[in-house]
């Protein structure tokens, strides 16, 4: 029988894996954001498992919003990431550090 | 003996289908395969929503997740003249740290929802599955269009406004094109096509002097 | 005019006068300052001549007006008005005649000066918080009048402030007073929470309910209310009266210009403390030790200071100290409930000391400023009236039978005889020995400035200020403004205590002023054997202390006249003694190595320890530093590089997540 352990765990390790990408992918400002992705799936796995386990569909809704704020934020990290390469012909985020005082 | 347990043999093979891709997107070196493992990924998640009873949550992550998202990232990938080398620059420097880091993340996740015997399950018990009829798709909407109206609205013009956002930031002005500006056209004035300049008539004096 | 008016008009001419003299100084010029300050110190000084006149006729009894009620706070009322009784009048007519008396004087005195018309406004000032002080019906007015006569002080002694001597004289007046008023304060304090009135007739009424009350003092120890609150008030009187140890501001008081020295810090302010215990002698009454300390200290004072009058050599310190021992006498007189007496000393002492200093600051004026006595002597051929008169006040103070100071002293010296009260023993014999003394220094005084050889020279100079012992011309007599107060105020010196011993101490006239517990009565005592004051006088050869008189006079004038040798041989062989004597017991050194040192001690530790160090070092530029040094480290984080920040929180989020399953 399917627990809600299972899909939990589903999701957390989901989200530990899209932690390690980060880790790992951190030059690349395009894998960075599939990664974002990948995290906010894992959050949204939870929520979906909550709402079924809790017979409540405030969760299913919560996810539908979080797909919308998501999809705008991919839109406009991609236009950015679009503009800062037209600008500095690299993505590579060991190049960026225009922040540091 | 029991019959064969379909839905978890279901759960399983996603999951690790989903769990292997995941794996994928975050490792492989071209951009383009990891746009889409993660289309993989999102299509096994929308299947164990399905398992959740979510429906239609399954079909909009698959219709706007896949279909416009997820495409879009291939769009950039492609059309960006990428010189990948650099970026994978210290990956297996960071391998240890990212994978004990997400190992230790695990770990503590995981004792969170196994310690105690498991308690949480005991907390949540699963549920018996929806009857037959019962459409997740009118609930949500339902809901959506009822107690979440506002925000629902809310959502739209977030996404109207990373619409424009995203169109301002990448227009640019290219010198030497030649387009019409509609804008202009259109508030466009009798004086500015017409100039009428009054001068002297020309005479024979003019004439015979040149 | 009516009675409120009259006694409006006492305490406001004197104002309004300083005023004018003081704001308007160059519209009315240095005759126009003194014309009005003059007449407004005239004006106050018949206008209480009136009331006292009223009051010995009969037609006013005890007045006690409520002027104006400055503000009401929390149900207690702060008020300005007058209570007029016997004590009151006597008070004001005392104040107001020297007063005058001073302001006369002082237009020779001050001829030459150009702060002129200044001390006019200042001494008028003056005559102005001496009477608010007394009239006063509440101990807030009272207190106001006390502070003020202070802060008058302060501005006469630093008159000449060019002085860096004058400076610091008048500074530490202040600073000594600033002690004594703290107690005063906490007195005045005590009395507002134990009473819950400020006004005199209120907080009498109810003492006797009082009696039983302690108040617990330095975390414990409990006191009885009433002592505690007495002893508060005395520690005023202390430091306003100059009693030791808070004497020390008195003989450098003298900076200050003689009149002055005259009329402050001789016959008016510094009594000040020795009216306002006898004015609140319901208080007093109630506690005997209160009046046991009140007795001690008054009695160290009378002799102790009197010996240092010994050996000093300027001739305003001799006075000065005269003055200190003579308050000591007052002191000791309120100690043993003799109150009238104290108060009938403080009169006849007020008119005979005025007298002293202005006999002194005349001869000040002939040898041109110069105050140290080696250099006088044979002063009597060339101011006969100066001399004359300083008989009279040096007889007055030794009380000669018959002068003012005989009656006033002697009925001290009795009182103390007669007292039970504990310690009284040691007293008397202070008492007793300071006549000696006294009668020692005031004919030391009077013949090394008027007698013996002169020990100055006349030398040939338009210089008006030579060195020691040189004068351009030969001292010749005051003029007539400096000589008319002199023997305006020896009639009085020799006369009062011989025409008013009687009603003042036996005949009830301060009765309504001052209340005696029966047990405490010396005075009632006393009067059993007063058979008049001729009788008193004739019968004080028999007394012990006329006999030390006459000792003191013959030792004084055996050294001092014929045998000038024999001070300097003693000052030889008892070095010791003559070295304490001449340093005034160490007071001064005692203070400035422990209260002045100390003080800057402590001060530049805490400037240098807490403020420079901890304050500054260590809380303000500690926490600077403490910033500057974590942003340095803190800064290396900010890479400015993506995936540092992701780091960052992930490992943030790992951090939240380990709590978690720790605390789950």
């Amino acid at each position: 029988m399917l627990t809600i352990t299972h899909f939990l765990t589903l999701g957390a390790i989901l989200f530990c894996l899209s932690v390690a990408g980060i880790f790992l992918n951190r030059k690349n400002v395009i894998i960075l954001l599939m990664c974002i992705e990948l995290m906010l799936l894992a959050v949204n796995m939870n929520f979906v498992t909550f709402s079924r386990f809790l017979d409540n569909l405030d969760g299913q809704v919560f996810v539908f919003f979080i797909l919308t704020v998501a999809a705008a934020e991919a839109a406009i990290g991609l236009a950015i990431l679009v503009v800062l390469f037209r600008n500095r012909e690299t993505i590579n985020v060991a190049e960026l550090d225009d922040l540091k005082g | 003996m029991n019959e064969l347990p379909l839905q978890e043999m279901v759960f399983y093979l996603f999951s690790f289908v989903m769990l292997a891709s995941a794996i994928m997107v975050v490792t492989v070196r071209n951009p383009v395969y990891a746009a889409l493992f993660l289309i993989l990924t999102f299509f096994t998640a929308a299947a164990v929503w399905m398992l959740l009873e979510a429906e239609f949550l399954a079909i909009v992550l698959v219709v706007v997740y896949v279909g416009a998202v997820m495409v879009l990232f291939l769009f950039v990938v492609m059309m960006l003249d990428i010189n990948i080398a650099p970026l994978k620059e210290g990956f297996i420097r960071y391998l240890p740290v990212g994978l004990l880091v997400a190992f230790v993340m695990a770990a503590e996740m995981v004792m969170v929802l196994w310690g105690k015997d498991r308690a949480v399950e005991g907390m949540f018990p699963t549920p018996a599955p929806a009857e037959p009829g019962y459409s997740n798709t009118e609930a949500v909407g339902e809901w959506l269009y009822t107690q979440y109206l506002l925000p629902f609205e809310m959502a739209g013009v977030i996404l109207l406004v990373a619409m424009v956002a995203a169109i301002m930031l990448t227009l640019r002005k290219r010198p030497g094109v030649k387009a019409q500006n509609p804008s202009n056209q259109v508030k466009v004035r009798r004086e500015e096509r017409i100039k009428l300049i009054s001068m002297p008539s020309e005479t024979s004096n003019d004439q015979r002097g040149g | 005019m009516s009675l409120k008016t009259t006694l409006l008009l006492i305490p406001l001419l004197p104002l309004i006068g300083s005023l004018i003299s003081g704001l308007a100084r160059n519209q009315v010029g240095r005759a126009g300052a003194h014309w009005i300050t003059i007449l407004a110190v005239a004006g106050s000084c018949l206008l209480s001549v009136s009331v006292l006149q009223m009051q010995l006729a009969g037609e006013i009894g005890v007045e006690n007006i409520s002027i104006y009620a400055w503000m009401v706070s929390d149900g207690i009322r702060f008020e300005v008005g007058f209570l007029i009784d016997h004590l009151t009048t006597l008070m004001m007519t005392v104040v107001t005649f020297v007063s005058l008396m001073v302001h006369i004087y002082t237009i020779g005195y001050m001829h030459d000066d150009p702060g002129y018309q200044r001390f006019f406004s200042y001494i008028n000032l003056f005559t102005f918080a001496m009477l608010m002080l007394v009239m006063s019906n509440n101990f807030l007015q009272l207190f106001f009048g006390w502070e003020a006569v202070g802060l008058v002080s302060y501005l006469l002694i630093g008159f000449w402030f060019k002085r860096e001597s004058a400076i610091r004289a008048n500074m530490k007046a202040f600073l000594v007073n600033r002690v004594g008023d703290f107690g005063f304060l906490l007195g005045i304090a005590a009395v507002l929470m134990t009473f819950g009135s400020l006004d005199y007739a209120t907080v009498f009424a109810a003492t006797p309910t009082m009696a039983g009350e302690t108040i617990s003092v330095m975390g414990g120890s409990e006191w009885n209310m009433l002592t505690f609150i007495c002893i508060c008030l005395f520690i005023g009187a202390m430091g306003k009266s100059a009693q030791a140890p808070l004497h020390v501001w008195l003989p450098d008081s003298m900076e200050g210009p003689t009149p002055i020295s005259a009329l402050i810090h001789a016959a008016t302010m510094v009594t000040a403390g020795i009216f306002m215990v006898a004015r609140m002698s319901p208080l007093f009454e109630m506690s005997d030790a209160a009046l046991s300390f009140v007795m001690l200290i008054g009695a160290f004072t009378a002799f102790a200071m009197g010996l240092i009058g010994i050996v000093q050599n300027d001739i305003k310190r001799v006075v000065a100290y005269s003055t200190l021992s003579q308050l000591g006498y007052m002191t000791v007189a309120l100690g043993v409930s003799a109150y009238s007496a104290a108060i009938f000393h403080l009169m006849t002492h007020a008119f005979f000391k005025a007298l002293l200093f202005l006999g002194a600051g005349s001869v000040i004026i002939a040898l041109h400023h110069q105050q140290d006595m080696r250099y006088m002597g044979a002063l009597r051929k060339h101011m006969p009236i100066t001399w004359i008169t300083a008989w009279i006040g040096t007889l007055a103070l030794v009380g000669f039978p018959f002068f003012a100071g005989f009656y006033s002293k002697d009925m001290i010296i009795e009182a103390v005889h007669l007292s039970q009260r504990w310690g009284s023993g040691v007293a008397y014999i202070a008492v007793v020995a300071g006549v000696l003394i006294t009668s020692l220094y005031s004919f030391r005084l009077l013949y090394m400035t008027f007698h013996g050889k002169a020990r100055w020279e006349v030398v040939e100079s338009d210089e008006h200020h030579l060195p020691d012992g040189q004068l351009s011309h030969a001292p010749k007599e005051s003029p007539l403004v400096v000589t008319v107060p002199l023997i305006l105020l020896a009639i009085p010196s020799v006369l009062i205590g011989w025409y008013t011993v009687e009603p003042v101490l036996f005949g009830g006239w301060l009765d309504d002023s001052i209340y005696v517990a029966e047990r405490n009565d010396v005075l009632a005592e006393l009067s059993q054997h007063f058979h008049g004051a001729t009788a008193l006088g004739l019968h004080a050869v028999q007394t012990i202390p006329f006999w030390l008189m006459v000792a003191g006079f013959a030792i004084a004038t055996f050294v001092y006249l014929f045998r000038p040798r024999v001070a300097e041989l003693f000052s030889q062989r008892l070095p010791f003694l003559y070295r304490l004597l001449d340093h005034k017991y160490y007071f001064d050194e005692f203070y400035q190595k422990t209260f002045a040192q100390g003080g800057l001690r402590v001060g530049q530790g805490l400037w240098k320890r807490a403020d420079a160090g901890f304050i500054d070092g260590f809380l303000v530029n500690g926490s600077a530093r403490a910033v500057n040094w974590v942003a340095a480290r803190v800064r290396r984080w900010q890479t400015g590089y993506l995936y540092d920040y992701a780091f960052a929180m992930i490992i943030g989020l790992i951090a939240i997540l380990a709590a978690w399953v720790v605390l789950y």
